[in-house]
């Protein structure tokens, strides 16, 4: 007998498979009855079908591909940036007291900010190109990786460090040897999450100026009510996101083997 | 063996006060005065917050002393060093090396060629007997063996002394036993000094050639008592009545100052 209902408690991994199918395909469903069974209008959801068939218009003519590659290069550019910067300055700022003392105020500040409300401010001053939406995306990841991967390095045990310095380590051997390795695992993980986070960015940063990218795609086909390809963009944009976390999976187990939990 | 003549630690007046967070000054250890000579097994014993592992820091290098002095083979101690292994209660394995890099880590810092090193960390891991356990990573180690391969790590640097702070207190009973009597093998073999920090009165007169008792906080030394127990040491020891003896005499020691720490009832 199977108890459902005692916390913590497992359950087969059939039944755990079986609970998430029926959750998506009784949302299918439910689109089913409502696209095809006419209780909503045609320009307010489109059916199944009809997202498919925007799909397939998409791969065909190619033009799906490139709004795909557009975004890509945005969130990639942004994401990589913001990382460059927000994995180093944030282990020494999690380790060391006077870094911690000088970026603290400005990304407490910083990270509770709507990107969105600085739009304006970036169209300023650095125009509208796609330096503006890579800004859009480095912005909203930037301060949230600062503030997580501070944290990772300032819970390094410090019997690990000073284990080291008993060992012989000098201080630079202790922060190349031992801090740097010992936050690899937690970067990782806060990697995986704040991409997540870019990908939610996505729209916003298509939001100005922009002729191509999957946020651009959508906001383009509301004018038209054209909700077959506003769901495409959804859906591709959900998959997108979906793909880069299996490759970070993948890339932590990859290169981090002796770190057990994934 | 004139290197087995290295390792006489002395501990002079020593003295750690500091600012508690209210603002009043504590003080933590007070005329800590110790002479541990070469290859003895000192064992400092106290109840939890006298201070034994302030003092096995500022030995380590760790930390600095308010006051007073402490010198190894007449040379004071300014900093950590290589020539002061230490191992500690919590597990310091680096998780992202094998066992055998663990175990080479001291030696590589110290730009030992890799041959050299690797048979060093290879007679040390047949010793603690964690052979055939050179390319598993800590992760896939129990507590007892990870505690094995932090003694092999600290002795690969080849140190006069060896600071152990607890370093079994995390372990069930049964591996603990099994660690203490590991730790007089590798000692009578590499025949090192070592000062050895614990709560446990049974470990404390088993391990030991001297057991210091230390008092509630403030700590001081409260009484040394010379452990003459025939060696090599076997869990036998522990149901004789020499032992028992030694046992209800540190036990008395300690009890006035597990109350004096508990404060009144």
């Amino acid at each position: 007998m199977i108890d459902l209902l005692a916390p913590k408690t497992e359950i087969p991994a059939g039944l755990h498979l079986a609970l998430g199918a029926a959750a998506l395909l009784s949302l299918l469903g439910l689109w089913c009855l409502l696209s095809y069974g006419g209780y909503v209008r045609p320009d307010f959801l489109a059916t199944p079908g009809q997202v498919l068939l925007a799909g397939w218009k998409g791969v065909r003519t190619g033009t799906l591909f490139g709004h795909i590659y557009s975004s890509l290069v945005v969130i990639l550019a942004g994401f990589a940036l913001a990382s460059l910067l927000a994995v180093p300055l944030g282990i020494l700022m999690g380790s060391f007291q006077a870094v911690a003392a000088v970026l603290e105020p400005i990304t407490g500040f910083m990270r509770y900010l709507p990107v969105s409300a600085l739009i304006p401010l970036l169209i300023l001053w650095i125009g509208i190109g796609i330096e503006q939406k890579i800004a859009v995306i480095f912005l909203g990841t930037f301060f949230q990786q600062l503030i997580l991967i501070a944290d990772v390095s300032a819970r390094v045990s410090k019997d690990l460090i000073d284990v080291s310095y008993t060992l012989g380590a000098s201080r630079a051997q202790v922060v190349t040897r031992v801090l740097l390795p010992a936050c690899l695992p937690g970067v990782m993980d806060n990697l995986r999450v704040t991409m997540g986070w870019a990908w939610t960015y996505l729209v916003v940063a298509e939001l100005v100026a922009a002729n191509s990218g999957l946020g651009y795609m959508i906001l383009n086909a509301m004018r038209g009510l054209f909700t077959d390809v506003i769901l495409l963009g959804i859906f591709v944009i959900g998959l997108l996101g979906l793909l880069t976390d299996l490759l970070f999976k993948l890339l932590r187990r990859w290169l981090l083997p002796w770190s057990a939990s994934f | 063996m004139a290197a087995n003549d290295a390792g006489a630690l002395a501990i002079e007046q020593v003295a750690v006060h500091f600012q508690s967070r209210a603002g009043r000054s504590v003080t933590a250890l007070e005329d800590i005065t110790l002479s541990i000579p070469p290859r003895q097994l000192a064992v400092i014993v106290g109840p939890s917050g006298c201070g034994k592992s302030t003092l096995l820091r500022l030995v380590a290098g760790l930390n600095r002393p308010s006051a007073g002095r402490i010198t190894l083979d007449g040379r004071p101690i300014k900093g950590p060093g290589a020539e002061r292994g230490m191992v500690f209660q919590s597990y310091t394995l680096f998780p992202w090396l094998t066992v055998q890099r663990n175990v080479e880590f001291g030696p590589e810092l110290k730009g030992v060629a890799a041959a050299e090193r690797g048979r060093r960390a290879q007679a040390l891991l047949q010793e603690v007997g964690l052979a055939g356990f050179e390319d598993a990573y800590p992760s896939q180690l129990s507590g007892g063996m990870m505690q094995r391969v932090a003694l092999a790590r600290a002795l690969a640097n080849e140190p006069e002394i060896l600071l152990m702070d607890e370093p079994f207190g995390a372990l069930d009973s049964q591996t603990r036993a099994l660690m203490q009597e590991l730790l007089l093998g590798i000692w009578e073999h590499h025949h090192k000094t070592v000062l050895f920090i614990t709560h446990d009165i049974d470990e404390a007169i088993f391990l030991g050639d001297v057991v210091h008792v230390m008092t509630a906080r403030p700590g001081r030394i409260k009484a040394t008592l010379p452990i003459d127990l025939p060696r090599p040491r076997g869990p036998e020891l522990l149901t004789t009545p020499a032992f028992a003896a030694l046992k209800r005499e540190v036990m008395a020691l300690l009890r006035a100052e597990a109350l004096a720490a508990a404060g009144p009832a």
